[in-house]
């Protein structure tokens, strides 16, 4: 998610393995660039994720909160 | 919501109790006896000084006007959590809602369109996440807490800061409102009159939400 509403940084399937490389490579970037990556787990649950879910169909780079 | 892992956020604040059900109870009643502790002595001394001065009205007046808007001045504060905030540009407000849409149901998408707040049922509660902060109704809808938390990022379009408030709040909810910062506690009818009129639907529906989950558990 950022100001442009979102970007699709990568996208992948289980037996691609270019393509999961590609989405590793990108996930570990923005997870060093302070993004914490969220998988949604059905209605009202989501849980976060350190690395690439393969089996995901979406993870979302959220940035940190804080109280205001 | 799952309670896997501690929301990474609350090592920022980590002099703070994690928020529960049992703390919040607390922080509600001391929210409470401070209201009463600023508004007491004021009506205390108005009433004193009428019985040893009518002539001393116009005080009395002065105190009592003060007794009255130091309450509102808090409920303005919860009210200013869920204000709406100027909007980006059309295009990525756009997207933004899509991807949000995406997150919630039928009926959550329905009353962010109508009032911008996204509802979303918690085991503390009924919350309903703004732009800059979320609002708590207690189970059986008779408190409500004002947090005021927000994505410290400038030029993101209402929608993406509400989509990334409810995914911490979904990965963690008790880190959530350890994080946030409260800003206002009390009965919700001292809320509503100070939200904006677009936001109360959505605080009468979580209200209705809270009670009625509290009858069925």
């Amino acid at each position: 998610m950022d100001t442009t509403g979102h970007s699709t940084l990568a996208e992948w399937t289980a037996g691609d393995a270019e393509a999961i490389e590609r989405a590793v490579a990108e996930l570990r970037r923005e997870l060093d660039a302070g993004y914490y990556a969220m998988v949604t787990e059905g209605e009202g649950q989501a849980r976060q994720v350190t690395e690439l879910p393969l089996d995901a169909e979406l993870v979302i780079l959220r940035r940190p909160i804080a109280g205001g | 919501m799952s309670g896997a892992a501690p929301l990474p956020e609350t090592s920022a604040v980590h002099w703070r109790p994690r928020a529960d059900a049992r703390r919040l109870v607390t922080r509600g009643r001391t929210w409470t006896l401070t209201t009463v502790a600023h508004t007491v002595p004021f009506a205390g001394t108005a009433a004193l000084l009428a019985a040893l001065e009518p002539l001393s009205f116009p005080v009395g007046l002065a105190l009592l006007a003060h007794a009255w808007a130091i309450p509102e001045l808090y409920a303005r504060r919860g009210a200013n959590v869920v204000r709406p905030r100027p909007r980006a540009e059309e295009a990525p407000e756009r997207v933004a809602l899509g991807l949000l849409g995406d997150l919630v149901g039928h009926d959550a998408r329905e009353l962010h369109a109508s009032t911008g707040l996204v509802p979303e049922r918690g085991a503390l509660g009924v919350w309903l996440v703004g732009e800059a902060g979320a609002v708590l109704v207690n189970p059986g809808g008779r408190r409500v807490f004002c947090w005021c938390v927000k994505v410290p990022e400038p030029g993101l379009p209402s929608g993406d800061r509400i989509a990334h408030l409810l995914l911490a709040l979904r990965a963690d909810e008790q880190g959530f409102a350890t994080v946030a910062n409260l800003a206002f506690s009390g009965a919700p009818w001292r809320l509503r009159r100070r939200m904006h009129p677009r936001a109360r639907p959505a605080l009468d529906a979580a209200v209705r939400l809270s009670r009625m989950s509290s009858r069925n558990s």
